[in-house]
């Protein structure tokens, strides 16, 4: 159900568009989620409304007195921003009702990993249970960047942070990160996707379904911070497309139960080594001996491409 | 600027000048500066979409300069540049030289 059907998305006719995100914000040189951000205001042509959760993007686009947004915008503390979105929502569809407001408008909840997969979890499960008309998106940069790079459950396996150092004992985090954007489809929502900002127009286009949908919609972005991740300023795009080159962050959509990649590299699937060997946070990984440890990423990224195309084929009837 | 007494706060402590952040100039961050080399450039935008500060200039569709108020030097314009026939339309310089 698309509700705006225009002529083909180009940077041209995007760039006659006014930036939301204005210049001047507090976030690292070269972070990310910035861009994000910019790619996703860019992408709405109705007034929106975000909630934003504590974290990097909240509070370095937010300094009093001021503020980096040119659209409404609410802080949230670390866990709610799902909720308060939800509070929004909630009242607008009131007013509409009671015929105090007349404009249709959208709604976003903008959470970081932390915010979203750990703490914030249950505010974002129940607001998509409740079937809020919202779109909630996770930057996900893979730790609480903001407070000092800890782990979060969607730190990468092996990734070092400052709670799973990688020393003499552990060799960075131990476990396999938490795959939300599929715990979020379970939850049958009406849109769930996976982005990344190289691809601006895959990932602009999801935010126009998202938000032309009917019922609730997530959407996972891959978040490069170079602060966290070790790595330059000036490989963000670079980082971001490499993710998605070697399928560790597959781009891929679920709308209405059915699951469609968006992009498969087939033999041009590169291995994940790729991408990790320029982080600094997986430098000790290709120390000798880690070997093993290399292999078992390899392992986890293929088992979730191939089971993701799975998912796939299985929905295609 | 003037810091303000519980009094003069607005309300709730909103802040009703959207987007005033452009005031607080980050240029000062820099210690790479992008430099523009429009013989070689072919008005792709790209460096406009993934710039993370907004500080890439576009005027009619194209690309006209850096807003050095705010752009914090981080390179990733020129790094996605694809410039003309390899030759990079954005180049980083050191600040002040
Ligand atoms: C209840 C609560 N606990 C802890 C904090 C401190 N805190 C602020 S931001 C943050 C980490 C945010 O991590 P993430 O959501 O991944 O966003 P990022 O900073 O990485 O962008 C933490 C722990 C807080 N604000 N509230
Ligand atoms: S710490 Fe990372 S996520 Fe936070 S502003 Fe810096 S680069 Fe961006
Ligand atoms: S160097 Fe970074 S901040 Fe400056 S214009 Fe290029 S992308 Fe934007
Ligand atoms: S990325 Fe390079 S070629 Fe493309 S518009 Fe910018 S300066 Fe020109
Ligand atoms: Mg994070």
């Amino acid at each position: 159900m698309s509700t705006t059907q225009e002529k083909p998305m180009t940077l041209k006719s995007l760039s006659h568009k006014q930036d939301l995100l204005s210049g001047g914000h507090r976030m690292c040189s070269g972070c990310g989620a910035p861009t994000i951000v910019r790619q996703v205001l860019l992408a709405i042509d109705e007034p929106v409304v975000i909630a934003n959760a504590t974290g990097c993007l909240e509070v370095s686009t937010c300094l009093f007195p001021y503020t980096a947004w040119r659209v409404p915008w609410m802080h949230s503390a670390f866990e709610n921003a799902a909720a308060t979105a939800s509070g929004i929502e909630t009242m607008y569809r009131s007013l509409r009702k009671q015929g105090k407001l007349k404009k249709e408008m959208k709604f976003i909840a903008f959470g970081g990993d932390g915010g979203t997969y750990d703490i914030g979890f249950q505010a974002l499960s129940g607001a998509m249970e409740r079937g809020h008309q919202l779109l909630y998106i996770c930057y996900d940069n893979g730790a609480y960047m903001n407070t000092g790079i800890q782990r979060s459950s969607a730190t990468p396996f092996g990734a070092d942070t400052t709670t799973q150092p990688a020393g003499s004992k552990i060799q960075g985090k131990t476990q396999r990160r938490k795959d939300l954007t599929r715990i979020m489809a379970a939850h049958n929502v009406a849109y769930a996707a996976q982005a990344s900002p190289h691809n601006w127009k895959d990932l602009m286009t999801k935010v126009k379904k998202a938000l032309a949908t009917n019922g609730p919609a997530y959407m996972g972005i891959v978040a490069p911070c170079n602060r966290g991740w070790r790595t330059q300023t000036n490989d963000s795009i670079l980082l971001s497309r490499l993710a998605v080159d070697t399928c560790y962050w597959p781009l891929y959509e679920v709308e209405g139960g059915k699951w469609t990649i968006n992009y498969d590299p087939k033999d041009k699937k590169k291995p994940v080594t790729e991408w990790l060997k320029p982080q600094g946070r997986f430098k000790h990984l290709f120390a000798p001996g880690n070997e093993g440890l290399l292999e078992r990423f390899q392992k986890y990224v293929d088992q979730d491409w191939e089971s993701l195309k799975k998912l796939q084929e299985m929905s295609k009837s | 600027m003037k810091q303000m007494n519980w009094k003069e706060l607005p309300h709730a402590g909103t802040i009703l000048k959207a987007g005033n952040a452009n005031e607080y100039k980050t240029g000062s961050w820099r210690s790479l500066k992008p430099r523009w080399i429009e013989e070689n450039c072919i008005q792709c935008l790209f460096c406009w979409i993934y710039c993370p500060d907004s500080a890439v200039m576009v005027k009619d569709e194209k690309m006209t300069g850096f807003d050095y108020d705010h752009c914090k030097g981080c390179g990733v314009c020129a790094m996605e540049c694809p410039g003309k026939k390899g030759s990079k339309a954005i180049v980083m310089e050191e600040e002040g030289k």
